[in-house]
């Protein structure tokens, strides 16, 4: 085990599919010689030359449209929209044809490539450089929508991710880029679809995904020690696959579902989670399911206003406190 | 409008292109003018739904380049891709199929008629947004590059598409990286129902841009079907060196309207009768015959390309709907569509 910060752990990962597979190329803007504007992709360009890590304009469409040729045409790539919310000046490219060409083409066009994305808040880069828009890809049929929480799996899931036949899209929560975590020595692949139970507890089962993870087990903790509530919190680290199995199951052992979500409050994944859940264990509630959310609002600069919006822990231990005592 | 093609004009001497090439584009632009008519005439039959954008007069682009292309190479086309799609050599009972929504057609009826494909033939793909083909067609040139197989994608697209975003982004990005791939613009004048020079800063919306990504102005008459075979083997030869892209603009005229719903009343008169006398299958006749081919031979081959177009008809028609069973197949690569365990 080596003590990873988790922007290395994301070159570590690249770094490991590229040196396996040929055909996996790498390309963005400022990812090579700059090696990434948040210091992810440090080295790489050194590592394994410039005909496979490539500097590109700024084009996102043409980015993630040449990723969509070269995956249909044999190479595996991974391209790096610097910013999630910079998604949606390609969207046509993710929505209308990565995330649909198999299913038009039926099955003749293959495209195993990966997006990765710098996401979410914590920067105070306002409304549009800090949104979280996981939930978007999630509404598209023919994505698979991943964002890590530690390190470890970064590394982990992004291999599989490179590994994976369809597309995914790969979504780095830029204010965990400096935390540091236990990463395996060697070649490390974690398994898409698979949730991580992080946490047992007995009143509740909180479902969180990247950054409000650590804040949903920092909450756990002062439920546990000052107020008796006993949780369990579980990573849910895959929206698309999505593990429903582990979230079912915890939920029906505790009876009570809380989600925490950075997504603003409508459509965000929390609602779809908190859908199965009422379908499909409501008689083992035990009372109301809990979503804890940002507000249905873009997303303000100044750091007291971005951290009273964002879920924090604090958030997250009063909302709790007040509706399940 | 003026018919006369103006710029650059790629030479067009008939000895260029041999005899049986020339034979093999006729032919060729026959099947294409023979299956789009027939696609009308189902659609009039209420036998094809939804919408088809049709490519009658615009066939010489789509036989020359499917003829003077490698096996291997690429096809990227648009909404209006049936004579793309064919001229690579699509089944096409499968192409009137997919059209009718039938078992037989080339995706099983989930793609219709604005998203044929047939991999195998090197048709990667017919695109419905304006646009979004033209940094696709860039990326399967960077996997040739990168592969060294000398494979180039051809990306065909309308005179609409050159104001769009995404053709900027895919000209210099292809430019840039030196990529095998010709983008090839149909000027048929309108942009849907409207007239592009009424939308468009220059004369020739494609290649009067093709300075900006340090490329040469190439405009050639998009309804002679030896001058596009021949400019397209020029291009291609240089692309497969490693001397970039090549952004082509071919001057044509589509003789129906946009769509299905679109009668075309906005063309002036005079302008549809003046492009019918240049429609491309009677000039290439014109000129077959001209050089001593046999009027009889001439007639074998269109009574070919007939025979072609009823069997496949009476072939599309016979394959049943596909099975809703399959409905929901095909979204991911293990052949399901499960988002969830």
């Amino acid at each position: 085990m080596a003590e990873l910060t988790f922007r290395d752990a994301v070159a570590a990962g690249i770094a490991q599919e590229m040196e396996r597979d040929e055909r996996v190329v790498f390309l963005g803007e400022d990812v090579a010689a700059a090696g990434g504007v948040f210091k992810t992709t440090v080295g790489l360009l050194e590592r394994f030359g410039p005909k496979r890590v490539r500097d590109c304009p700024i084009s996102e469409q043409a980015i993630i449209g040449a990723a969509m040729g070269a995956a249909m045409t044999g190479l595996r790539p991974i391209a790096e929209i610097m910013f999630s919310d910079f998604l949606a000046v390609c969207w046509d490219m993710v929505a209308n044809e990565i995330a649909k060409t198999r299913y038009m083409t039926n099955g003749q066009i293959a495209l195993p490539l990966v997006i990765r994305t710098a996401n979410g808040a914590g920067s105070r880069f306002g409304a549009q450089h800090s949104q979280a828009v996981e939930n978007w890809a999630m509404a598209i049929p023919g994505l698979k929508v991943v964002a890590p929480s530690t390190p470890a799996d970064v590394k982990g899931l992004l291999a599989a991710a490179v590994r994976d036949p369809d597309p995914v899209i790969f979504f780095e929560q830029k204010s965990l880029y400096s935390i540091k975590g236990e990463v395996p020595d060697g070649e490390h692949v974690e398994e898409l679809g698979k949730a991580k139970v992080l946490r047992n507890g007995k009143d509740c089962t909180v479902v969180a995904l990247a950054a409000m993870v650590p804040r949903s087990l920092e909450a756990a903790e002062t439920l546990e020690k000052e107020h008796g509530i006993s949780c369990t919190v579980i990573d849910v680290r895959s929206l698309v696959p999505l593990d429903t199995q582990t979230i079912l199951s915890e939920v029906s052992r505790t009876g009570r579902l809380v989600t925490v979500e950075e997504n603003p409050r409508l459509c965000g994944w929390g609602a779809e989670i908190a859908s199965i859940v009422a379908d499909e264990c409501f008689w083992d509630l035990d009372g109301p399911i809990i979503r804890i959310t940002t507000p249905h609002i873009p997303l303000p600069s100044a750091d007291a206003l971005e951290d009273h919006v964002i879920p924090s822990a604090a958030r997250i231990v009063r909302e709790i406190r007040e509706r399940i005592d | 409008m003026d018919t006369k093609v103006k710029g650059k004009r790629a030479a067009a001497a008939a000895g260029d292109v041999g005899r049986e090439t020339q034979l093999e584009l006729y032919r060729l632009q026959l099947e294409l003018r023979y299956c789009e008519k027939r696609a009308y005439d189902l659609f009039l039959q209420n036998l094809i739904k939804g919408t088809s954008h049709l490519s009658l007069g615009q066939e010489a682009i789509a036989a020359a380049f499917g003829v003077a292309m490698r096996p291997d190479d690429w096809t990227f086309c648009t909404y209006r891709g049936h004579a793309h799609t064919l001229a690579r050599g699509a089944s096409m009972t499968g192409v009137l199929g997919e059209l009718m929504g039938r078992e037989c057609g080339l995706l099983g009826g989930k793609g219709g008629s604005m998203h044929l494909t047939d991999v195998e033939k090197g048709a990667m793909g017919s695109y419905a947004i304006i646009g979004a083909h033209l940094p696709v067609a860039t990326g399967a040139a960077w996997s040739a590059q990168y592969r060294g197989t000398e494979q180039v994608a051809v990306c065909f697209f309308g005179d609409g598409t050159t104001n769009i975003g995404a053709f900027h982004e895919a000209l210099n990005f292809a430019a840039v990286w030196k990529l095998p791939v010709i983008f090839v613009c149909e000027n048929n004048l309108y942009m849907e129902y409207t007239p592009i020079s009424s939308v468009t800063a220059v004369e020739h919306p494609a290649a009067d841009r093709a300075s900006a990504y340090n490329l040469e102005k190439v405009v050639v008459d998009g309804n002679d079907a030896d001058a596009v075979y021949l400019t397209a083997q020029k291009y291609m030869a240089r692309a497969r060196k490693g001397d970039g892209p090549a952004l082509i603009e071919a001057m044509t005229y589509r003789h129906s309207g946009h769509s299905r719903a679109d009668p075309g009343q906005y063309r002036p008169k005079g302008e549809l009768e003046a492009w019918l006398k240049r429609d491309p299958i009677v000039i290439y006749r014109d000129r077959l015959l001209k050089l001593g081919v046999a009027e009889p031979t001439l007639a074998d081959i269109e009574g070919e390309a007939m025979r072609k177009v009823e069997e496949a008809t009476a072939a599309a028609k016979a394959s049943p709907a596909p099975s809703v069973v399959d409905v929901e197949k095909n979204v991911w690569a293990d052949g399901g569509s499960a988002w969830r365990n």
